[in-house]
């Protein structure tokens, strides 16, 4: 790409070889040439605190058995071993998490008198190493008496169904109806009502590296100080202190300098970080555990199961008038902070890309005897998304109508921007026709359709799926509430917002620093902050460190801190603008006083302090270190020192009594469509064709923008054709390696192609709208339209195995 | 063969990176585990500790090897090279370079891992093809790039333009 060929070093200073602006070119980035030699460091590699012991966890076999006894004196008789903590031990010093919704249930992280499921942990033993550790293990004697599991979601949710949580006396831990607009007219009214059962697995976008966590209980004062690659959502942060009954300041988090992906996952190193605090305060020494493979298919998190139906009404002429969602979400063994956020993160965008206004959604979230649900990429999009597209292919066919057209015709309108939605997201900005335009003429679908033709003429299955989505990004941090019903939301605190903080600091040799609070795991989040650092100061991206390392007593930091809910681009830029505008403001005000002209003629380039128009100037660094070698001659008004920290929020108020909320500060969009051949003898899929074209906004690095979106269209893929965790009958997990738990390889990912429609979002400074999420909401839909579409018939699900489709060719031949 | 107490550590002696080590180590002791925590090179990575995602990847005797699946002690007297040995300093070699220049890396956990099998790949495969490159890059899970960029960066590296994946 010719906009890479700018240097970014300080030695491209001469005048005609900058750049207009850094932002919107593909920078080169800045975090990996530490990543490329092998000096970058993990939570792994660091060794924070000196006389670090080691752990390993003991977990459940059975998916739901009573714990009668545990006999660890053979574990603790073994020499180099520190410690067995049982769950009992844990209780005295950790309260169970609640939920945001109104259930007795809590989250433990280690099970006290019931394992819920399997790989759930029982006792954790320290050790001098984790060889010993994972030796000790096995001299634990536990005593189980197993019960009937309940591992189908909606098999749990039978009166006769095993409960998994006495106190509840019901599986069903949670059940809430939101109607938005007048479905049941709408209802009565429709020319056409259309129905389609649906079911995605579960399934999960495991980063290469595990979850990892060192923690130190010192007693003098009380704190606990934990090392960890979690990634927030920060709002964890207080539930954590308070499931540890300590103040907020009394629990340090700190994170390790890189971390080895996590794509919403990593969320649930949370409860490792709790359970190993306690341990640390019962055993008296510093405690560090890195999960394995096994441990972190089986036990870690998972996306949200989710089955149901989607019933739409339409008028005569393909208007979509109403939707009706019955959704049953399969939560696993508990709900476990934030959840359940997955459900309702698109409950005010449920009108997807279309106008429709009147939507009546019912949830149900039901626990069953499987590793707990939390972030994972797409987060709730990617369920909602696959319910909604699989709904309109569906309808397309039912009444008749090309499946593009039955969506042309549905669309929200460019001009109706701003739209407010029947939920009460305020949908920023986008050209839906359009981008359509654009994923035609890339996919030449009329040929498509032609080609489909002929090959059906030879005999052949051939299927093309559309799908498209909305893609909310930076959450409004209240939109969580709508969990709860409006009176429920009265009685606790009103929530709002979507904080950032940042600290943009020059130290006394003219080193410019900041510090982000969006823990990033491999987004190039320092790459962009410093090029929007670098366009305001005039200086280039080379010329900035950017500090990704949170420690929640040091650093600035809210809630709303984390990489989650695409809010890099959205939020967490907005701070930097704002920051690096006051530090540029400050600077022009000392500038001018040192060159003696008014601070509007002053421009930061090119490394100076420039009177606009002329060549005089001074370097930017000689300007600025005057704050900190001559704090006494500044002028009037300007503070010593240069050290801004900004918090920002986006202006998004919590739900309102009619259970609207805007959950999120911009809305993009994407449009995919996939083409595929199904070899009718041994049911494999081959991925013919598949485009998508996003609106994201600006682009703020193009190629950073490029590597996230291939990325996240391969975790669609990934849920579309192979990834599913597997459990048998009895609740016994099935998928605890990467030979069975199957992620894409290099040979798996067809020919992707992308085309870009972007509308700039008036809600941020730079333009950007969020994209992390990106096709990984919409492939599973899109790949499953194409294969229902070959094969004819509706009633299918993820994952597209070959296997599977195999079997319902067998079924269709008879 | 040599038998080796179990209990006990054993001196583990290797070149790694072209330098001399000398290290203690458990018959039980993983490869990896005995480069990171005992020789300090972290660079290496365990993604899997069961042989299918390639991260702990690294040259022995020139050879790609899982260090994951294999014990120290069955190293020793080897030549080793890890992700550490690539750069110059602080110059990255031409496939280091081609990763940085094609967004190969994300969150950078899986490549050292994927730049040793392609360092040995390239040195046997000097002009491959992208389906050559993608069969190579099969052994190694990588969840953040989705492959593209790694693919055209090792073509890059070998000077070969990327063509469509039926080359």
């Amino acid at each position: 790409m010719a906009e890479t060929e700018v240097p970014t070093d300080g030695s491209s200073g001469k005048p005609g070889r900058w750049p207009d602006r850094w932002i919107g070119k593909s920078v080169p980035r800045k975090e990996d040439a530490a990543l490329l030699t092998g000096s970058a460091r993990f939570i792994d590699d660091m060794e924070p605190v000196a006389g670090l012991r080691h752990a390993a966890i003991l977990r459940s076999p059975y998916a739901h058995a009573k714990i009668t006894s545990i006999d660890a004196s053979a574990a603790l008789a073994l020499s180099g071993v520190y410690g067995v903590v049982t769950g009992e031990q844990v209780a005295e010093y950790l309260r169970g998490i609640p939920s945001v919704v109104r259930t007795p249930i809590r989250f433990m992280p280690i099970a006290i008198d019931k394992a819920r499921f399997v790989g759930e942990p029982v006792a954790v033993v320290v050790a001098r190493d984790r060889y010993l550790a994972e030796d000790a293990l096995d001299l634990i004697e536990v005593e189980y008496e197993p019960l009937d599991a309940a591992i189908d979601a909606e098999a749990a949710m039978a009166d006769d169904a095993p409960v998994l949580h006495d106190v509840a006396g019901s599986n069903v831990a949670g059940h809430r109806t939101i109607i938005n607009g007048d479905p049941e007219s709408a209802f009565d009214e429709a020319a056409h009502v259309v129905s389609l059962d649906f079911h995605i697995q579960r399934y999960s976008s495991t980063p290469m590296e595990t979850y990892g966590v060192v923690a130190n209980f010192e007693s003098v004062p009380d704190r606990y100080t934990v090392w960890s690659n979690f990634q927030g959502p920060f709002v964890i942060q207080p539930l954590m202190a308070g499931a540890l009954g300590v103040p907020g300041n009394r629990l340090r988090l700190i994170t390790a300098q890189a971390s080895g992906g996590s794509f919403g996952i990593k969320q649930g190193v949370a409860a490792y970080i709790v359970l190993l605090c306690a341990v640390s305060r019962i055993l008296g020494v510093p405690v560090k555990w890195t999960e394995d493979r096994l441990e972190h298919l089986a036990a870690s998190s998972a996306a949200t199961g989710r089955s149901g139906t989607v019933t739409g009404a339409f008028a005569a002429d393909g208007e979509l008038t109403a939707l009706r969602f019955r959704n049953i979400n399969d939560m696993g063994a508990f709900l476990r902070p934030p959840e359940p956020a997955s459900v309702y993160r698109m409950q005010s965008t449920l009108n997807g890309c279309y106008g429709v206004q009147n939507i009546h959604t019912e949830n149900y979230l039901v626990v069953t005897n499987k590793v707990p649900v939390g972030l994972n990429r797409g987060y709730g999009g990617t369920q909602f998304f696959y319910s909604l597209e699989r709904f309109m292919d569906h309808a397309a066919r039912e009444l008749n109508i090309d499946p593009v057209d039955l969506r042309r015709r549905n669309f929200i309108d460019k001009d109706a921007f701003p739209y407010e939605t029947p939920g009460g997201s305020v949908m920023d900005a986008g050209d839906y026709q359009k981008c359509v335009d654009e994923l035609e003429a890339r996919a030449d679908y009329q040929a498509l359709k032609k080609r489909r033709d002929e090959k059906r003429a030879e005999g052949k299955l051939y299927g093309i799926g559309i799908a498209c989505a909305v893609e909310p990004s930076g959450s409004n941090m209240g939109y969580v509430s709508l969990a709860q019903t409006p009176e429920e939301r009265a009685k606790s605190g009103a929530k709002s917002g979507a904080n950032s903080s940042v600290v943009i600091s020059m130290d006394p040799s003219g080193g410019v620093t900041v510090q982000l609070d969006s823990t990033p795991n491999g987004q190039g989040h320092a790459t962009v902050t410093a090029q929007i650092v670098a366009d305001a100061l005039g200086i280039t991206p080379d010329d900035v460190d950017v500090i990704t390392e949170i420690d929640t007593m040091t650093s600035p930091w809210s809630i709303g801190s984390g990489n989650y809910g695409n809010r890099f681009s959205v939020a967490v830029t907005d701070a930097v603008v704002e920051g690096a505008d006051r530090v540029a403001r400050k600077l022009k005000i000392m500038a001018a006083d040192q060159l003696e002209c008014a601070v509007e003629d002053v421009e930061l380039v090119e490394g100076q302090a420039r009177i606009v128009g002329s060549d005089k100037a001074l370097s930017l660094t000689r300007v600025g270190t005057q704050a900190h070698w001559n704090p006494v001659n500044l002028p009037d008004g300007v503070e010593p020192g240069i050290y801004e920290t900004t918090t920002v929020t986006a202006d998004l108020d919590g739900p309102t009594p009619e259970d609207t909320v805007a959950s999120s500060v911009t809305y993009g969009a994407i449009f995919d469509l996939a083409a595929v051949e199904i070899d009718a003898e041994t049911g494999r899929i081959t991925i013919e064709k598949y485009v998508s074209v996003h609106d994201v906004g600006e682009l703020l690095n193009p190629k950073i923008v490029e590597g996230q979106i291939i990325g996240g269209f391969v975790h669609g893929l990934g849920g579309a054709m192979f990834e599913e965790m597997t459990y048998d009958e009895d609740g016994n997990f099935l998928s605890g390696t990467f030979a069975d738990y199957l992620c894409p390889t290099a040979m798996e990912v067809p020919d992707f192609e992308v085309g870009h429609v972007p509308t700039p979002s008036p809600k941020t400074k730079l333009g950007a709208k969020g994209l992390g999420d990106g096709s990984s909401m919409l492939a599973p839909a899109a790949l499953t339209n194409a294969v229902a579409d070959a094969l004819g018939r509706a009633d299918i699900s993820p994952p597209l195995t070959m296997p599977k489709v195999w079997r319902w060719l067998q079924e269709t031949k008879a | 063969m040599t038998r080796l107490s179990g209990n006990s550590k054993h001196s583990v002696r290797m070149t790694v990176n072209g330098r001399a080590h000398e290290g203690y180590a458990e018959p039980r002791m993983l490869l990896a585990d005995f480069l990171r925590h005992e020789l300090g090179l972290y660079g290496t990575h365990v993604g899997c500790e069961h042989g299918v995602c390639g991260a702990c990847t690294v040259l022995i005797d020139g050879v790609p090897s899982r260090s994951c699946t294999q014990y120290a002690v069955q190293a020793d007297g080897a030549s080793i090279e890890t992700v550490e040995s690539l750069a110059d300093g602080d110059t990255l070699n031409a496939l280091q370079a081609a990763f940085r220049n094609n967004h190969a890396l994300q969150c950078g956990f899986c490549t050292a891992g994927i730049l040793m099998s392609a360092t040995a790949f390239l040195e046997e495969t000097p002009a491959p093809t992208e389906l050559q490159v993608r069969e190579m890059l099969s052994g190694h899970i990588c969840r953040c790039t989705g492959y593209d960029g790694i693919v055209r960066a090792i073509l890059e590296a070998a000077g070969v333009q990327a063509e469509g994946k039926a080359a």
